[in-house]
């Protein structure tokens, strides 16, 4: 069950942002960046998490499921370390995820020729 | 007569026929299905982490971090631009989206140096979202430690 709620909720997710790339002017790098602070705003108001509770992965691999985690991070922080939190609770819930892929993106660039198109 | 007005409205009857339609239908439908697949073995990663004594929080992200991987293999390989040519935003919204935008430049421009090719061209689009994503949590943060 837990596969067809995460493939109808992240599949749902990628048709809006189908939408917004063939109906509006927005390009795709905005659309992720509209993606990411919307799931952030929404982390923070503690909307997102419920999301995630019933869709999973559906709702974590998408990027607004990045936003959350950089809100969610953010509030715990907070919690555990009063004003300062704000601060280093965004880059600390998403150094794993940017580490590594910048960590395999130069590994590929320095591996991988390009590639005709 | 106006001649040019009526080649202008010739030309755009050429461009209409010859360009190919971009049908929102067909491509929601595949956004749809390839992103729905992502996320599906996105769970599927997870369970298998929280079967290998993970916790929910951390099998998400070994997930996360399994995804990131594989996109950057298949980016390096060739195969993604050639995927995602079809499934538009089904692999750009997933966080594979974000992997490839990271991975595809790193190799594009890794002739023009270490540094200001390679390594600076890495975050084109991964920056913006950083940058946007960071000061929004700042904000979120903010408002948290005031109301909470």
């Amino acid at each position: 069950m837990d596969y067809i709620k995460a493939f109808v909720i992240g599949g749902l997710i990628c048709v809006l942002g189908q939408i917004l790339l063939d109906k509006t002017n927005i390009t795709s790098s905005r659309i992720l960046v509209l993606f990411v602070v919307a799931g952030c705003v929404l982390g923070g108001f503690g909307l997102y998490e419920k999301f995630v509770e019933f869709a999973g992965a559906g709702a974590t691999v998408p990027l607004p499921g990045f936003g959350n985690l950089l809100a969610k991070g953010t509030m715990k922080e907070v919690d555990e370390m009063g004003l300062l939190g704000v601060l280093s609770g965004g880059f600390k819930s998403m150094a794993g995820g940017v580490s590594a892929a910048i960590l395999f993106s130069f590994v590929a660039g320095v591996v991988f020729s390009p590639k005709e198109k | 007569m106006d001649n040019s007005e009526y080649s202008k409205r010739k030309y755009h009857q050429m461009v209409d026929r010859v360009s190919p339609r971009s049908n929102i239908l067909v491509n929601s439908f595949k956004a749809f299905c390839s992103g729905g697949a992502i996320c599906a073995f996105g769970q599927a990663l997870s369970n298998f982490f929280v079967t290998q004594g993970a916790t929910k929080e951390n099998a998400g992200i070994f997930a996360s971090v399994s995804l990131i991987f594989i996109t950057i293999l298949l980016t390096g390989l060739g195969v993604f631009s050639k995927i995602g040519k079809h499934c538009g935003a089904g692999t750009f919204v997933p966080i594979t989206g974000f992997a490839n935008a990271m991975a595809s430049p790193a190799i594009e421009y890794k002739s023009e140096g270490l540094v200001l090719g390679m390594a600076a061209k890495m975050f084109t689009v991964a920056g913006p979202v950083i940058v946007y994503g960071t000061l929004t949590s700042i904000l979120v943060g903010l408002v948290y430690y005031f109301v909470k």
